[in-house]
């Protein structure tokens, strides 16, 4: 019998609608293989009885007749800042350790009711902030990639470390991921897998603990686009809760799946053309226009003149909206209470936040509260809302040029654990090519492109226009046919 | 001009009031949750993820909130906003879970509008004056914290957290105590025609923060202070009372005024420094990214105006005008809604029993309303059962007082049996023969047999001293036994003596 | 615009971050290196331009006014949001006693 968990998401429910192993032996499968990867720190928790449970019903289901939701039998790791009903969820934070949701997260209940079960919560950048998966209170999460030659542990990207990591490391056919500035596309091109970031509004943020309410969009990440078209589609959704969610239907976009481009204009913005871009990561931009056009697309230059300054709005912008955000982390209702003898309310609150927040985490409260402060609202704030829509009046532009654009998804590949961590900024601009379509809310993909000579996976962002998941999709299946990208990282843990 | 001033040793001084209301909106759920609203309830009971702010929670505005605001705005004639947005203000607390307030700052709900208040010279009004209303914004309610519960821990319930509020704003535009009485008043009647709030204070669905500073005349306006949470009429009239005589001592003594939030004791009538939230000064506005801006279409706003019933303003001015009430009568009428209510319903039932115009009985209606049955109620005390006083009741002792079967004083008897027993007025009348004597023929005989018996009074009469008139009137209601209808009496004597 | 160590101590103490003397001085160059980073944006001629509202062109839905329409976002869920809280007595959160 072959490898269970070298299957994707299609593989899997397909297998066990047809009947070729049920969805307890995938389940069995792949919670052996998370409990072997525990050098990766992937998880935070694991809930080996929770898939084995989902499993178990939709192999029930399939036995009375019943018809089969779109993830039915897949299990998947479920990032842990989707609150989770009855499973801890920390958003990797000391502030959040021990906290039990009595509710559970739209977009996880979607998955369920589709189908899916829950290998475990996974491992990410403390609230989401960061690029590498090493703000997590729960320890760095280890890249399964090694580069050539080099035995130091890899950053697997982050936000979505976790997710990245078990996906590429086939210990989760899939997981859910969040983007807010390239938290699902940069880890997804770190690690060789795919990751889709939605149209704003798309996916339910009800549920999930969130960081810049704005920009914070959920995907799937997962091995190829077909699984993401079929993961998405389970994730996607008017939801009646969340105030920002599209009230449009969902597509079906698996079944809508097309690589023929033939008609299509794809955009190559000159301005993504930067200074301290890797050469590899130019000449698989290179790669990447020629599989386009060798799907029938045309290539077209267009213009993204605030470019440049996307990265520093996103840096007021997302703090300023998280500084608020964590303000209900106060250890008054839930989560960590540090309370030294003797004192009143407001220090309990400096206390808490002091301890139960990373450094990081602190840096971003205090950025955010400071450019929202008197006499500076504006200065900071107001100016970066403004430069944000201009840089979303340029995406609009652009697309009247064309359909797609094709970018890199990050200027290098993966990096060593620990090696940016001397200054802040060096590690934001990591997110330099994601953050623009975050500020727009455009849909936006990575693909895995090829191998750099290191070994590493390098990755292609795909941005589409509001709502044009599928013609994102379709970009991305052209250049994964074309690619053929199968390489995986060597099993060392 | 308010003559209102305080007497200080260095001269007068004025004192200048504004008035921020926080008005409870009338609504079944929340503001952004579908958590109940109603008061009393057991600790936290009412409270949803989302007003406990759980991680991963998300706002979404209940429409009839918005609505009342809306109503509210274009009761005050008020600029209403047609793309409007929530911003959070930041501050921590432990009445408010989420960390910041959602709120309206910069593009609030509701523009600039006004409020009359009439002049009344009891109270120290000497003429009507508009006050101006900055703007009424929608936010939401925070909870409630107890303190006497545990020795060292304060408890906390959400039951409040989110219930919506519209926070409807003064110009500095108040002079004095009186005028800020009035102005609240006035407030409340029009918050409670409209239906938008209960106005009831006791259970905090009002409750106002009042701004107050004293300047010399002709100087421009003092630091202010701003006192919280005042939570009755009275209450903020003591509040600016000796909020103004504290800050003309501080001055006078040499002091500058700073600008704090205050709290007032009932208890005492004074005001005191609130210590919990100096600190809370930078509130970093900005605009709630967990919510789009707020569009307002015409269907919706022609709505809100179709819906909104006949203000005080207006309906005070048509019993004046159109009703021919006094203003006296017209303004306590339309003072309170139940007021007005009961009025307008006992005017068309006894205009219906009449088979008169509404304009034909308005003054008998207004007068039995203000002061015959309010009497009667209060003298009967316990006794009366109020249930009993239908607008069908009174409209049929009405009807048989306008039509002289009954005098004044049989209908205050008969609506006492009423009030008693519940018992049908014209029964009454019939059984308990409480009926005027309208038989020409009766009267007659009875004016002729005392014309006759006082002979040299009809002498007098007739020689001028018309006085007398009254005495052969009440000597035929003697031995009328009272019920002889008194404008017969009348004509048949002033025939009769010629 | 760059930040002292006292701004940097008013505004942690606005954010209730409690910060001890090393922790302050650690933060401040990190946080002037990223403010005078995102300085780069007064360069952006925004003459006409109004800051975002909404993200993708989307105005907001208002909910009707039912209790407990929805019960994941219904009251009556004392046992629920009590569930974690740290300090939880009679019903109610408990906080260290608070002098108003």
């Amino acid at each position: 019998m072959t490898d269970l968990t070298s299957l994707g998401v299609k593989e899997i429910r397909d297998g066990v609608a047809r009947g070729d192993f049920t969805a307890r032996e995938v389940a069995e499968a792949f919670n052996a293989a998370v409990a072997e990867a525990a050098a990766l720190n992937a998880f935070i928790v694991t809930t080996p009885d929770h898939a084995l449970a989902a499993a178990d019903k939709v192999d029930a289901a399939r036995a009375a007749g019943e018809t089969l939701g779109k993830m039915a039998g897949v299990p998947i790791g479920m990032k842990d800042l989707f609150a989770t009903h009855g499973v801890q969820t920390t958003a990797a934070s000391h502030i959040l350790e021990g906290f039990t949701p009595r509710y559970e997260s739209t977009v996880s209940q979607k998955l369920w009711d589709a189908g899916a079960g829950m290998l475990g919560k996974l491992n990410l950048d403390q609230f989401a902030m960061g690029s590498s998966n090493e703000t997590s209170y729960f320890g760095n999460v280890a890249s399964p990639w090694k580069k050539a030659g080099s035995n130091a542990a890899m950053s697997p990207g982050g936000s979505s470390g976790g997710s990245s990591a078990a996906v590429a490391a086939r210990i989760a056919p899939a997981a859910t991921g969040t983007d807010t500035g390239g938290s699902i596309r940069q880890p997804a091109a770190f690690t060789g897998i795919c990751g889709i970031k939605p149209t704003y509004g798309r996916c339910s943020r009800w549920g999930i603990v969130a960081f810049a309410s704005s920009l914070d969009q959920a995907g799937p990440m997962a091995r190829s686009v077909e699984d993401c078209a079929i993961m998405l589609g389970a994730m996607a959704g008017f939801d009646p809760k969340d105030s920002t969610s599209l009230q449009m239907d969902v597509p079906d976009w698996e079944a809508a799946l097309n690589a023929d481009l033939r008609g299509k204009k794809v955009g190559i913005p000159r301005e993504y053309r930067m200074e301290g871009t890797d050469q590899a990561i130019l000449d698989s931009w290179e790669q990447g226009k020629a599989w386009l056009k060798d799907a029938g697309a045309e290539i077209v230059d267009v213009s993204l003149p605030h470019t440049k300054y996307a990265l520093p709005a996103y840096y007021i912008v997302a703090p300023a909206e998280a500084s608020s955000n964590l303000a209900r982390y106060d250890g008054v209702r839930y989560g960590l209470r540090d309370l030294p003898e003797g004192v009143g309310l407001q220090d309990m609150y400096a206390a808490t936040r002091a301890a139960g927040f990373g450094d990081e985490v602190k840096r971003r409260i205090l950025i955010g509260t400071y450019v929202l402060s008197a006499g500076f609202y504006d200065a900071y704030y107001t100016q970066a809302q403004k430069v944000r829509a201009l840089v979303a009046r340029d995406f609009a532009r652009a697309f009247e040029e064309c359909d797609v654009i094709l970018a890199p998804t990050t200027p290098t590949a993966s990096f060593p654990l620990g090696s940016m961590n001397e200054d802040p900024l060096t590690m934001y601009l990591n997110d330099v090519f994601a953050v623009p379509a975050s500020l727009a809310g455009l849909p936006a993909m990575s693909v895995p492109a090829t191998i750099n000579a290191d070994g590493l996976p390098l990755g292609l962002q795909l941005v589409g226009k509001p709502f044009d998941e599928q013609g994102v999709l379709n970009a991305g299946l052209a250049i994964q046919q074309r690619a053929g990208f199968s390489a995986k990282p060597e099993k060392w843990w | 001009m308010s003559n209102y001033r305080i007497q200080g040793a260095t001269g007068e001084w004025e004192v200048v009031i504004g008035l921020e209301v926080h008005a409870q909106v009338t609504s079944n759920a929340k503001l952004f949750s579908g958590a109940a609203t109603a008061f009393g309830a057991e600790p936290n009971a009412q409270v949803s993820l989302v007003d406990a702010a759980m991680p991963g929670m998300l706002p979404v505005p209940n429409r009839e909130c918005i609505r009342q605001a809306v109503r509210t705005g274009m009761a005050i004639e008020a600029q209403i906003n047609a793309w409007s947005r929530f911003d959070r203000k930041n501050y921590f607390y432990a009445d408010l879970p989420q960390g910041y307030q959602i709120s309206q700052l910069y593009h609030p709900i509701v523009g600039e509008g006004s409020l009359l208040i009439e002049a009344d010279e009891k109270a120290g009004i000497p003429e009507d004056k508009v006050i101006g209303i900055e703007r009424i914004h929608v936010e939401q309610d925070a909870g409630k914290l107890m303190h006497d519960q545990h020795p060292t821990m304060s408890y906390v319930d959400l039951n409040r957290s989110g219930v919506a509020l519209m926070e409807i704003v003064s110009k500095p535009d108040m002079r004095s105590p009186a005028e800020a009485g009035a102005y609240l008043r006035k407030l409340r009647a029009i918050l409670r025609y409209v239906g938008s709030c209960d106005g009831n204070m006791e259970e905090g669905s009002m409750r106002a923060d009042v701004n107050v500073s004293v300047r010399k005349a002709g100087e421009p306006f003092g630091t202010r202070t701003e006192t919280k949470n005042v939570n009755s009429v009275r209450f903020v009239m003591q509040a600016i009372e000796h909020e103004a005589m504290r800050q003309v001592d501080v001055l006078e003594s040499g002091g500058t005024i700073v600008q704090e939030t205050r709290l007032f004791d009932p208890g005492t009538g004074t005001t005191r420094t609130m210590r919990s939230k100096e600190d809370a000064h930078d509130y970093r506005y900005f605009p709630d990214p967990d919510l789009l801006p707020l569009v307002l279409e015409d269907d919706f706003l022609a709505e809100c105006r179709a819906s909104l019933p006949e203000l005080p303003d207006a309906k005070r001015k048509r019993y004046v005008e159109v009703l021919g009430l006094t203003p006296y009568n017209a303004r306590e009428l339309t003072a309170e809604v139940e007021t007005f209510a009961r009025f307008e319903t006992l005017l068309a039932e006894t205009a219906k029993a009449t088979g008169k115009d509404d304009t034909a009985v308005a003054t008998q209606v207004a007068n039995w309303s203000l002061s015959v049955a309010p009497g009667v109620l209060k003298a009967l005390g316990d006794e009366a059962d109020p249930a009993n006083a239908t607008a069908t009741a009174q409209a049929a002792i009405l009807a048989m007082a306008d039509k002289a079967e009954i005098s004044g004083g049989q209908a205050k008897e008969i609506f006492e049996i009423v009030l008693r027993t519940g018992r049908d007025p014209n029964e009454i009348a019939e059984t308990e023969g409480l009926k005027q004597v309208s038989d020409t023929g009766a009267i007659e005989a009875a004016v002729d047999a005392i014309i006759a018996a006082n002979a040299d009074k009809v002498e007098q009469y007739r020689a001028g001293k018309e006085a007398l008139f009254g005495f052969f009137v009440g000597q035929t209601m003697k031995a009328m036994q009272g019920k002889a209808n008194p404008q017969l009496v009348n004509q048949l004597l002033k025939a009769k003596l010629g | 615009m760059s930040v002292d160590k006292a701004t940097v101590a008013k505004i942690a103490s606005l954010a209730r971050i409690r910060m001890d003397d090393a922790a302050l001085e650690q933060m401040v160059p990190e946080l002037n290196g990223i403010l005078q980073w995102v300085e780069q944006l007064g360069e952006v001629d925004v003459t006409g331009i109004e800051p975002m509202a909404a993200v993708i062109p989307n105005t907001l839905r208002l909910r009707d006014d039912v209790v407990d329409a929805d019960p994941l976002t219904g009251g009556g869920k004392r046992e629920d949001v009590l569930a974690n809280a740290p300090a939880a007595e009679h019903g109610f959160f408990g906080v260290p006693k608070v002098i108003e």
